[in-house]
């Protein structure tokens, strides 16, 4: 028979333990509750980016126009046909306003392809300007927005006739950075996002485990190689803007590579991420049992194939977690890029390692400082394009490690 | 008691050390400023199993792990004194510590297969000397070593399973196949039963007496009853020293030192 004292022992630790399970599952809650917000507000703001409003207006290509290039005077005349009430300059201007100044090359593009149409008239979907745009997705209304009345009125009377629609915004993954918001896309920051994790997974991964394993397996246990461990760990905590600072002195004040380009991002991001990889690939090898070594050391095998035969190919699913995780990291930082130039605004897609660039967080972080209405929701937009990067490679970590996972 | 300054009792050491399979003089084991090992000289017969035991601490497994040189991994470690192996010293000669643990093979504790097939573990040793030119070659060598680890029985049909899908006392039986699949003359082991169940350790004690035909062994054991059965000669090691060494059955009948009595009637250890 328990007594009443164990009785009353055992209740409270009993509740003890309910009380710690209630605080672990309020944390996970909260936890999750932030990650839910987070992801609405951002999906909540930047889905429509993904459409673009069009607007179809009947061209008609005329040959002396086209032979002298002018495709954006085939849009004007186009919209004047469409509106011949319009006459007076600064109205032409306002109507014209409607249209995205980058429409042009969309019938330019028509006519390279399709020669023949020189003389036609054809309907042709123009990309409407960002200001349009915005009224049509309904985040402005059109009195508060930037068009005026008459301007208001024209896109409602293309709207009633069903002129007005919206369509798969392709140019925001394809296209550069731009001026007009309507213009702007990903495609040259993810290129550019992409060249620097090429860079810095080629350099950080070889030279990470390279060391890893020196430190690990090879390096007499003595105080330089105390002191080495210790400079690594406190490199890893370093603030990134540091590193960005010294690839600015070193990359290109002292060995003067050109600036904004991928290589010398890569750089600075291997340098950030390489003390994460060696101490998450130490933490790999420390973790295969020392009887696996013993066994092969105890048949006759060199130090070299102890490590490559069998602490390697264990450690791998720890040392591929870490890179990648590492990396993932790298993707999203922008500070140490600031310093080295990656913030300009760069139009053309990067072609390769030393043409200027700029990457994904960077973007982000130069159109969160537009003040155009329609960059609000491409910073959105683009901030899902880098979730999307970083959940693929933390899927592709998870995937590694199960594929390499043994038991012993 | 100074028992270092007068040889072990018994017959430790031949009169000719070359005779002996392996031999040693004189061995002190240090670990930093301690000494694991004091002055030990025996001589290990060939085609016998010596069995090395005491109490826990003594440096009876520090020894054994001197004879393949698998304490040069550790680094603070630091070995004084002879051994030989068929008259060569292991230590000072040209003889590198890789060709020798070819030559002296070893058994752990703890079954230690490698996470891969059974084939393979066992194939292991001999791929990394270059034992076979061809792959019939090979599987002739994990055939047979099997054969005579007594395993082949129990694993001829899933070769490409996972040697660590196998039971313990399997696991210790692939572990010594996978030693003996590099033709060793000499196989040390340490403690190779001491995770296994009775009738596991058994096997592996049935199989230590096959293997005395073609191999010199030496064992470590904390099991007296084991050391009985198995071995021909007994060493009994007490704080670092070499007390006793001699016939097993005069060792555990008729014990010169009152510490080996003490010790094999259960009074300490």
């Amino acid at each position: 028979m328990i007594d009443e004292r164990t009785a009353r022992r055992l209740a409270r630790r009993h509740a003890a333990e309910r009380r710690f399970k209630l605080y672990g599952m309020a944390s996970v809650a909260v936890a999750l509750a932030f990650l839910v917000a987070l992801l609405v507000t951002i999906v909540g703001k930047g889905y429509t980016a993904f459409a673009q409003t069009e607007i179809a207006v009947e061209v008609s290509f005329d040959a002396g126009a086209v032979k002298e290039g002018d495709f954006a005077g085939l849009v004007k005349s186009a919209l004047a046909a469409r509106f011949p009430e319009v006459t007076a300059r600064n109205e032409k201007r306002e109507l014209f306003g409607l249209i995205s100044s980058g429409a042009d090359r969309v019938l330019r593009d028509m006519v390279r392809d399709d020669p023949g149409l020189i003389g036609q008239r054809r309907v042709v979907t123009l990309l409407a300007s960002d200001d349009v745009d915005m009224v049509v997705k309904g985040h402005v209304t059109a009195e508060s927005g930037r068009l005026n009345a008459r301007q208001a009125e024209w896109l409602a009377s293309l709207r009633q006739a069903g002129a007005v629609s919206l369509g798969f915004n392709t140019t925001f993954f394809t296209a550069g950075d731009s001026r007009e918001p309507e213009l702007a896309g990903v495609g040259g920051a993810v290129v550019g996002s992409l060249l620097a994790m090429v860079v810095t997974l080629c350099l950080a991964f070889p030279l990470g485990v390279a060391t890893a394993v020196y430190l690990e397996e090879f390096a007499p246990k003595n105080r330089w190689t105390e002191l080495i461990e210790v400079n690594i760990n406190n490199l890893a905590a370093v603030p990134s803007i540091v590193f960005g600072l010294l690839g600015l002195a070193l990359f290109l004040n002292f060995l003067n590579m050109p600036r904004s380009a991928p290589l010398v991002g890569g750089l600075v991001l291997t340098l950030m991420s390489l003390p994460v990889i060696i101490i998450a690939s130490r933490a790999a090898l420390k973790a295969v049992p020392p009887s696996i070594r013993e066994a092969a050391r105890g048949l006759g095998a060199s130090r070299l194939q102890v490590v490559t035969h069998h602490v390697l190919p264990l450690a791998m699913p720890g040392i591929l977690t870490g890179t990648i995780i590492a990396t993932a990291h790298a993707i999203g930082e922008t500070a140490p890029l600031l310093m080295i130039g990656m913030v300009a605004f760069i139009v053309d897609i990067p072609a390769g390692f030393l043409d200027p660039a700029t990457v994904l967080p960077v973007q982000v972080y130069l159109w969160a400082d537009s003040p155009e209405r329609a960059f609000v929701e491409r910073t959105s937009a683009a901030i899902m394009i880098l979730l999307a990067f970083l959940a693929v490679m933390n899927l592709l970590a998870i995937v590694l490690r199960k594929k390499f996972e043994r038991r012993w | 008691m100074n028992v270092a300054s007068k040889p072990a009792l018994g017959q430790a050491t031949l009169d000719d050390r070359r005779l002996a399979k392996v031999s040693a003089r004189d061995v002190d084991v240090f670990y930093g400023a301690k000494q694991a090992l004091k002055s030990v000289s025996i001589d290990i017969r060939p085609n016998e199993v010596t069995a090395l035991i005491g109490p826990s601490g003594c440096g009876k497994s520090t020894f054994l792990r001197c004879l393949n040189r698998m304490n040069d991994l550790i680094e603070s470690c630091r070995v004084v004194g002879s051994i030989w192996l068929d008259g060569e010293d292991i230590y000072t000669s040209g003889l590198d510590p890789v060709q020798l643990r070819a030559r002296v093979g070893m058994v752990f504790q703890k079954p230690n297969p490698f996470p891969k097939t059974i084939y393979d573990n066992v194939a292991y040793g001999p791929r990394i000397h270059g034992l076979s030119r061809s792959r019939a070659e090979l599987d002739e060598i994990v055939m047979t070593s099997l054969e005579k680890a007594g395993l082949i029985d129990e694993v001829k049909d899933r070769l490409q399973e996972q040697g660590t899908g196998l039971s313990g006392g399997q696991q210790q039986r692939l572990c010594i196949a996978r030693a003996i699949a590099v033709s060793p003359e000499v196989i040390l082991m340490d403690e190779p039963c001491s995770a296994l169940d009775p009738i596991a350790t058994a096997k592996v004690e049935e199989l230590i007496d096959e293997l005395r035909q073609r191999y010199t062994i030496v064992i470590v054991t904390h099991s007296m009853q084991q050391a009985a059965r198995v071995s021909q000669r007994t060493g009994f090691f007490h704080l670092g020293e070499l007390v006793e060494c001699g016939e097993t059955e005069q060792i555990f009948t008729n014990p010169r030192h009152k510490l080996t009595q003490g010790y094999i009637t259960g009074r300490f250890g």
